[in-house]
């Protein structure tokens, strides 16, 4: 009964390599992301094989959605750039081919020889999973286990929105497009929902595959379709709030971890009876955040003074 | 022959095929694409490393470590893009 | 056992309208006429496919949650097919390809 899923496997891996070549030969810059997007597609479903759900989610909704559309709204700002091919001098191209050719039979030499069977981290975490306050192994970890990585992942994401209004301070946007009533009537219709699955995922993170990475993304489209179909316009008087959207997870998260350094523990040494309270505001907060900065982040340039619409040509 | 051993494969393939974009290609868009490829193959590698026959759980931290490196990897590639947007912008300027 | 005998058949039927739908976008000339073969054959694989795996479905909660995906894909590749057709027209009329 194992053959015929290993033939899954192997096609599918397949498949992926194929589209990873594709990406980066095909002509058409439009083309490209569109493959890329099959391709992260493609890997969410070899994430699922690897029984990794959580992985998963987040390579669809973070890794391959949110990412399309930041690729695809920066193609449309730089259309107007007639992609003048500079030819690549062969020998560079045939150096480098031998280059990565060689990189990838030492890599593939190393992990055909490593033993995969190794014990690994898996139970430690089985065993403090009673201490960690919620019921999901890849949650323990990133909120409680190595809570560490998860307070600077957010702060990454933090100095990206700061980046990004750095980076395009005062410069003027192509116009979006007009997408019409049928679009608006399928947001009015999708938003709700939206909200629904991604408030679910936060929420069933505590206990099966989810979590605030996933849920904050899915919230993220929320602002991707708001801005897409104009019903949402950003002002430069609404700044001050997505400012403060931006730092709300990193502070909420850090206040946390100062606290309870505060009573004589380690900084992410939750007191055993408030652990799922705690875990959970920490989850709820960082979402808000994560979502208000990705969908930021889709927006690019910071609301300033100028409407985009009066200095367009 | 498992699972593991297909998508660790194919994990290398695409680190190795994102690298050689990352290095040869010209077009600012693709390099950025090359090396989101690259990072999806390092993040196959690293959860293969732990990977279990299905009836046995997964070892959770390799995997709270590639769901790290995919939010690292979007707030990089948004800072890439509004870079690749400035720099149209300007070579637009000089243009004209 | 019969009905693991009638989801197998409905999803394989399925698996053959995308198959079919497939050969359209590559095989057909021009945008609109490819979009036509993906709309229509692919909106069909996908209820054939979804009834299938509902049917195989332990619980109500499980069949509830595939309706729901079933519903949001098809409202959203109709939506999606409207939005390139509609590009596509603009783009013919504003002088373009």
């Amino acid at each position: 009964m194992v053959e015929p899923l290993l033939l899954f496997d192997a096609l599918l891996g397949l498949a992926i390599a194929a589209l990873a070549v594709a990406v980066l030969t095909v002509h058409d810059r439009f083309a490209m992301i569109v493959l890329f997007i099959v391709f992260g597609l493609m890997s969410a479903l070899a994430w699922v094989r690897l029984s990794a759900p959580d992985v998963a989610l987040a390579e669809a909704a973070i890794g391959t959605g949110l990412t399309g559309a930041l690729l695809l709204t920066t193609l449309h700002h730089i259309r107007a750039a007639p992609a003048a091919p500079v030819p690549v001098p062969g020998g560079v191209v045939v150096a480098n081919l031998g280059l990565c050719a060689l990189i990838f039979g030492g890599l593939a030499f190393a992990f055909l020889l490593t033993p995969l069977q190794a014990p690994g981290l898996a139970p430690a975490v089985a065993q403090n999973m009673a201490a960690s306050g919620v019921g999901h192994p890849v949650t323990a970890v990133l909120l409680n286990f190595r809570a560490y990585d998860t307070l600077m992942e957010v702060v990454v994401l933090l100095a990206a929105i700061v980046a990004v209004w750095m980076v395009e301070r005062g410069t003027v946007q192509a116009p979006a497009p007009v997408l019409g009533e049928i679009y608006r009537g399928f947001s009015r219709l999708a938003l709700p929902a939206i909200v629904v699955i991604g408030s679910y995922l936060l929420w069933v993170g505590a206990q099966a595959p989810g979590g605030a990475f996933q849920g904050g993304a899915v919230l993220a489209a929320v602002g991707l379709l708001l801005l897409l179909g104009r019903l949402y316009r950003p002002q430069p008087a609404h700044r001050p709030f997505a400012r403060a959207g931006f730092v709300l997870g990193t502070a909420v998260f850090a206040g946390v971890a100062l606290l309870v350094a505060g009573g004589g523990r380690l900084p992410f040494e939750y007191p055993a009876a408030h652990a799922k309270t705690l875990i959970l505001l920490i989850e709820g907060m960082v979402t808000i955040s994560i979502a208000v900065t990705l969908a930021a982040l889709f927006h690019g340039r910071e609301p300033e003074a100028v409407p985009v619409s009066e200095k367009s040509e | 022959m498992t699972s593991g051993l297909i998508f660790g494969l194919t994990g290398i393939a695409v680190f190795a095929i994102g690298l050689f974009g990352a290095l040869v290609m010209v077009e600012p868009l693709r390099r950025v694409l090359a090396l989101k490829l690259c990072s999806v193959g390092a993040g196959f590698l690293l959860v293969v490393g732990a990977w279990r026959e299905p009836p046995e759980a997964p070892d959770p931290v390799p995997h709270a470590l590639v769901i790290t490196g995919i939010v690292v990897m979007i707030s990089a590639t948004a800072v890439a893009l509004a870079l690749i947007r400035r720099l149209h912008m300007l070579e637009r300027d000089t243009d004209d | 056992m019969l009905l693991d005998l009638l989801a197998l058949a409905l999803i394989a039927v399925g698996a053959f309208f995308f198959v079919a739908g497939t050969i359209g976008l590559l095989r057909f000339p021009d945008t609109l006429c490819r979009l036509h073969a993906l709309t229509k054959a692919d909106g069909l694989g996908l209820g054939l496919t979804c009834l299938g795996v509902a049917l195989l479905a332990g619980t109500a909660g499980e069949v509830v949650r595939i309706v729901l995906i079933w519903f949001f894909v098809a409202t959203s590749s109709a939506v999606c097919g409207h939005l390139i057709a509609r590009h596509v027209r603009r783009a013919a009329n504003a002088g373009g390809r």
